[in-house]
C-alpha cells in the first residue's frame, strides 16, 4: 500500500549532492511531492526532507540507496504520525474583498492566517500548517478571487529522534559504533524471516 | 573575472610551499597512488595535463587506445586482472561521453576506475562552449562518486578522495572533470597526502557478533546447505578465506559469472556456475536446499529467475558489504554484513566441521544427467560444424586453466563461462551486469597489462568484435601479447535464439556479415588464421597459444546452435531446461 512518507536526508553540503538524490528517485519512476534543503541542527550539515507516495518497502530500498551516496550522512524515513510536520502557504487576496466581506476576514482570522503585505489592490497572507487545512483555507478563498496561491515544501521534525549530533561525534570517530551502522532491519531481522 | 592566460601567472611566494601547476599535481597524486599506467586519448580541453604527462613519461606508461570508450574497457580488464584501480584519460565533451558506457559497466559490476576529464575553462561553464558538456551531471547515475575541480587548490584532494572511494568498499567508477584554468593555474602545494576517511562515508558496515553465530547454528544444522558465490569473493581478496570456508563444513558451492574463479572450476566443492545459462544441479537444487549461503553476490535477475518462487523453502544467509543489497532482491533471514575477508573467517571459526556426502552427490547426479544431454554432445560432436563448446574444450587443454580468458557478450560469452577451466582466481573478466557488447577486446589488451605474465585470450563473438575492432590498432602500436579469438557464427546469436526459442523463429535483423578478418588484422601488422574444418582446429589453436606475440584467429563455427541449460526468462531456477523441447509453452 502507498503511504505518504517523509524522508529525511542529513548530508555534508555539496555541490550536485541534490541531483544525485534526487535521480534514485526519477530513476524508479517516483514522483517527489515535495523537497526542502535547509541547514540542520549542526553547522555545516544539511538536512533534505523529502515527501512521497511510496510503499515502505521501496522506500526502505530508496533510504538504503540515498544512504550510501559519499556525501550523505544518514537517512531516515517516517510515516506521518511519526512526525511533527508544517507546510507553509501564502495567499494573494483582492483588498476590496477583506474590506467589503466580514467573513472574509473572519475566514482568515480563524484560520490562523497573518497578513503578510497589505495593499490598496490586494493584501498577501501566510499560513502554517498542515495539508489539508491549507488546502481547505484555499478551497474556501476562491470564490472570493484568489489572486494567487503558493505551498512551501514540507518540513518535519521527528518525534523520536535525538538530532544528529551523537552520530557526528561517531562519524568523527575513526570507526563507527553501533548507532552508524543501526537501522530498522538490522534490529528487527527476525520479523522478515522467509518462511 | 580573472582571464584564463591570467590562472596560468598567479604566482603567490611562500617559503615552505612549492608552487605546482593543476596538472603537475595531478601527476603528484597518480604516483603517489602507485600508479604507474594510464589508458586515454588527448584533446583540447585536457592538454595541460597531456604537457604534464611528457614530463612524467618515464614513471607513467600511457597507452594510446583508438576510442574512449576502448580506454576505459581496458582500464576495466586491467583492474580486474590485478585488482588495483585503473586510470583514465580523456577529453572534455565527445571524450568525456565517450566514456559513460565504460562507467555503466564499471559501476554495475564494481570495478575500480578513477577517470580524468578535462573540462573547458570554468569561466566558460554553461556557455554552450566549444566541448563543453555536462560531464558530472551525464555521468551522476553511472559514478560511485564524481567531481568537478576548478581551481588547482582542490585538486591534490579531490584525486586523494576519488581514489579512496574508488577502491574502498565496494569499488566503483569515479570521474573527475578538470576546468582547463584548473590544469594551468600554479598553487602552493604541501605534497600529496592520502586519503583515508571521509566523515559521511563508510565503506565497511560493522560486523555484528550476534548475525555471525545466528548464521553459524543455520549452517550447523543444515542438511542440505547450498553456498552461491560471486565477485564479492574477489573484490574483497578472500579467496582463501571462502575455502577455508566451504572446507570446514563441507559446503557445495555455485559461482554467478561474475564471481567465477574465486574457488578453482575443478575443486571438489564447486557444482558449477548459477544463472540462466548456468549449470543444471546449482540451479535445480536451490530450490531443494535448506540453507542458502550467498557470500559476495546481489542476486541479480540472471542469477534468480523468478524471484517468488526462489528458494523460498531455504533460510538465506547473505554475507554483502554493501547494506543496500541485502533485502533488495531477496530477504535474508540472517544478514551478515561486512566484507566478506573479516566475515568469512569468523564464520569458519563458529562453524561445526562437517560432511555432506549424500547431499553433494545430487549434484553429481544432476551434472551426470547435464553432461549426457548437453556437455558431451556439444564438446565432442558428432559431424556437423565446429561447435563453441569443442573450441573451449580444446582451448583448456592448451591453458591448462592458467590463461585469463576475457569475453564480449553474446552465446560464445555463456559458453566460455560454462566450460573454461580455472584455476587462479580473476581469470575470468567479462562485462556482468551492462552485457557490453565491444567489452572483449579493449578489456583482454588491459587485462594483459594487468597481468603481463599470465595468457590473455579474448573470445569475442562476430557481432562484439566489431563494435571495438578498432583497438587491435592499440595492440599493433604495444604489441600487447592478445589472444583474440573470434568465434563466427554469422548471426547475432545469443539474441537469434531468443527470435528461435520465444519470437516464433522471426529472425529479425540478426544476420552479421564479417569482414575477412584475416586481412584486417594483417593489415594492423597482427599474425591472423581462420579455420572452419574439424580437423584444422586443434592446429590452428596451438598455433594461436604458441605464437610470441599477439595473435587472432576467426573459427567459422555452427551458425544456429543454441545455449542450453537455459532458465526461460520469468521462469523459476527449478525450470530450468536441458534442450529446446523441454521448453513448455507459458
Ligand atoms: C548475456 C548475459 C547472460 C548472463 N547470464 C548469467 C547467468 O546465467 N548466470 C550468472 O551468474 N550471471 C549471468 N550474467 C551476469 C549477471 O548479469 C550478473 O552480472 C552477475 O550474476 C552478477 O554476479 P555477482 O552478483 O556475483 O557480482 P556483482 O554484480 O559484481 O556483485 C558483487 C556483490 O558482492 C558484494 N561485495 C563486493 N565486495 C564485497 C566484499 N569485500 N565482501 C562482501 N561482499 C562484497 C557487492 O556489494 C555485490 O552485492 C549474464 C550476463 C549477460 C550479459
Ligand atoms: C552494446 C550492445 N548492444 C546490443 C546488445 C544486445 N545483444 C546481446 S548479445 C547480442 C548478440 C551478440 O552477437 P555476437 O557478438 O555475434 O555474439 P554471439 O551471441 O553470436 O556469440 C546482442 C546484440 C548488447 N548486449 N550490447
Ligand atoms: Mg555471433
Amino acid at each position: 500500500m502507498k503511504n505518504e512518507i517523509t524522508i529525511t536526508v542529513y548530508t555534508e553540503n555539496q555541490v550536485g549532492l541534490l541531483n544525485r538524490i534526487a535521480i534514485l528517485f526519477s530513476r524508479r519512476k517516483i514522483n517527489i511531492e515535495s523537497l526542502n534543503t535547509s541547514p540542520s541542527e549542526l553547522e555545516g550539515i544539511y538536512r533534505f526532507t523529502i515527501v512521497v507516495l511510496e510503499e515502505e518497502e521501496v522506500v526502505r530500498k530508496l533510504a538504503r540507496q540515498i544512504e550510501k551516496q559519499i556525501d550523505v550522512l544518514k537517512v531516515y524515513f517516517n510515516n506521518n504520525d511519526e512526525i511533527i510536520w508544517q507546510e507553509m502557504a501564502l495567499y494573494k487576496v483582492p483588498a476590496d474583498i477583506i474590506a467589503e466581506k466580514v467573513k472574509v476576514e473572519r475566514l482568515l482570522r480563524v484560520n490562523g492566517a497573518r497578513a503578510v503585505v497589505i495593499r490598496k489592490d490586494y493584501i498577501v497572507f501566510e499560513t502554517t500548517g498542515q495539508r489539508e487545512e491549507i488546502n481547505n483555507l484555499v478551497a474556501r478563498l476562491e470564490p472570493f478571487g484568489l489572486i494567487e496561491f503558493v505551498r512551501s515544501a514540507r518540513i518535519a521534525i521527528i518525534k523520536a529522534s535525538a538530532g544528529i549530533h551523537d552520530q557526528i561525534l561517531e562519524f568523527e570517530e575513526k570507526l563507527p559504533g553501533d548507532t552508524l551502522t543501526g537501522n530498522e532491519f538490522l534490529n528487527k531481522h527476525k520479523e522478515v524471516v522467509t518462511e | 573575472m580573472i582571464s584564463p592566460a591570467h590562472y596560468a601567472d598567479v604566482v603567490t611566494p611562500s617559503d615552505t610551499l612549492t608552487l605546482e601547476s593543476g596538472s603537475r599535481i595531478v601527476m603528484h597524486a597518480l604516483l603517489a597512488e602507485e600508479v604507474n599506467l594510464i589508458f586515454g586519448y588527448p584533446g583540447g580541453a585536457i592538454m595541460p595535463i597531456y604537457d604534464a604527462l611528457y614530463d612524467f613519461k618515464d614513471d607513467l606508461q600511457h597507452i594510446l587506445v583508438r576510442h574512449e570508450q576502448g580506454a576505459i574497457h581496458a582500464a576495466q580488464g586491467y583492474a580486474r586482472a590485478s585488482g588495483r584501480t585503473g586510470v583514465v584519460f580523456a577529453t572534455s565533451g565527445p571524450g568525456a561521453t565517450n566514456l559513460v558506457t565504460g562507467l555503466a559497466d564499471a559501476m554495475i559490476d564494481s570495478t575500480p576506475l578513477v577517470c580524468i576529464t578535462g573540462q573547458v575553462f570554468a569561466h566558460l561553464l554553461g556557455t554552450d562552449a566549444f566541448q563543453e558538456t555536462d560531464v558530472i551531471n551525464i555521468t551522476t547515475p553511472v559514478t560511485k562518486w564524481n567531481y568537478q575541480v576548478t581551481d588547482a587548490s582542490e585538486m591534490a584532494g579531490a584525486l586523494a578522495r576519488a581514489f579512496y572511494i574508488a577502491a574502498s568498499g565496494r569499488p566503483g567508477p569515479v570521474l573527475i572533470d578538470i576546468t582547463k584554468n584548473a590544469q594551468l593555474q600554479q598553487t602552493d602545494f604541501e605534497g600529496y597526502e592520502k586519503c583515508s576517511r571521509i566523515r559521511s562515508y563508510r565503506p565497511k558496515p560493522v560486523i555484528r557478533p550476534a548475525y555471525i553465530s545466528e548464521a553459524a547454528a543455520l549452517i550447523d544444522r543444515a542438511e542440505r546447505p547450498l553456498v552461491v558465490f560471486g565477485q564479492g569473493v574477489m573484490l574483497g581478496k578472500a579467496e582463501k578465506e571462502f575455502i577455508d570456508f566451504i572446507e570446514k563444513a563441507d559446503l557445495p558451492s555455485a559461482w554467478t559469472i561474475m564471481g567465477m574463479g574465486a574457488l578453482p572450476t575443478d575443486h571438489p566443492l564447486a557444482v558449477g556456475m548459477l544463472g540462466m545459462h548456468g549449470n543444471y544441479g546449482p540451479n535445480l537444487l536451490t530450490n531443494q536446499c535448506d540453507v542458502l549461503i550467498a557470500v559476495g553476490m546481489r542476486f541479480d535477475d540472471r542469477v534468480t529467475g523468478r524471484l517468488d518462487k526462489y528458494a523460498t523453502q531455504a533460510k538465506i544467509i547473505h554475507l554483502d558489504i554493501d547494506p543496500a543489497e541485502i533485502d533488495k532482491n531477496i530477504k535474508a533471514t540472517v544478514p551478515v554484513w561486512g566484507d566478506c575477508k573479516e566475515t568469512l573467517p569468523l564464520l569458519t571459526e563458529a562453524i561445526q566441521k562437517k560432511s555432506h556426502v549424500a547431499w553433494r552427490q545430487k549434484f553429481a547426479e544432476c551434472h551426470v544427467r547435464e553432461m549426457d544431454k548437453v556437455i558431451t554432445p556439444e564438446q565432442f560432436p558428432a559431424g556437423g560444424p565446429i561447435t563453441m563448446a569443442e573450441v573451449m574444450h580444446q582451448l583448456n587443454q592448451y591453458t591448462g586453466g592458467e590463461a585469463i580468458i576475457v569475453t564480449d557478450v553474446g552465446q560464445h560469452q555463456m559458453v566460455a563461462c560454462r566450460y573454461a577451466v580455472m584455476n587462479q582466481s580473476r581469470s575470468n573478466i567479462t562485462s556482468g551486469g551492462l552485457g557490453t557488447m565491444g567489452f572483449g577486446l579493449p578489456a583482454a589488451i588491459g587485462a594483459k597489462f594487468g597481468a603481463p605474465h599470465r595468457m590473455v585470450i579474448a573470445i569475442v563473438g562476430d557481432g562484439g568484435i566489431q563494435m571495438t575492432i578498432q583497438e587491435l590498432g592499440t595492440i599493433m602500436q604495444t604489441g600487447m601479447k592478445v589472444k583474440v579469438l573470434i568465434l563466427n557464427n554469422e548471426y547475432l546469436g545469443m539474441v537469434r535464439q531468443w527470435q528461435e526459442l520465444f519470437h516464433d523463429h522471426r529472425y529479425s535483423f540478426v544476420q552479421m556479415s564479417s569482414p575477412d578478418y584475416v586481412q584486417v588484422a594483417n593489415g594492423y601488422h597482427i599474425m591472423a588464421a581462420s579455420v572452419s574444418a574439424r580437423e584444422d582446429l586443434t592446429p590452428a589453436l596451438e598455433k594461436m597459444i604458441y605464437h610470441d606475440g599477439p595473435y587472432l584467429l576467426e573459427i567459422k563455427v555452427g551458425k544456429e546452435n543454441n545455449i542450453f541449460p537455459m532458465v526461460p526468462t520469468g521462469r523459476s531456477v527449478s525450470e530450468i531446461v536441458l534442450c529446446k523441447e523441454e521448453i513448455r509453452p507459458s
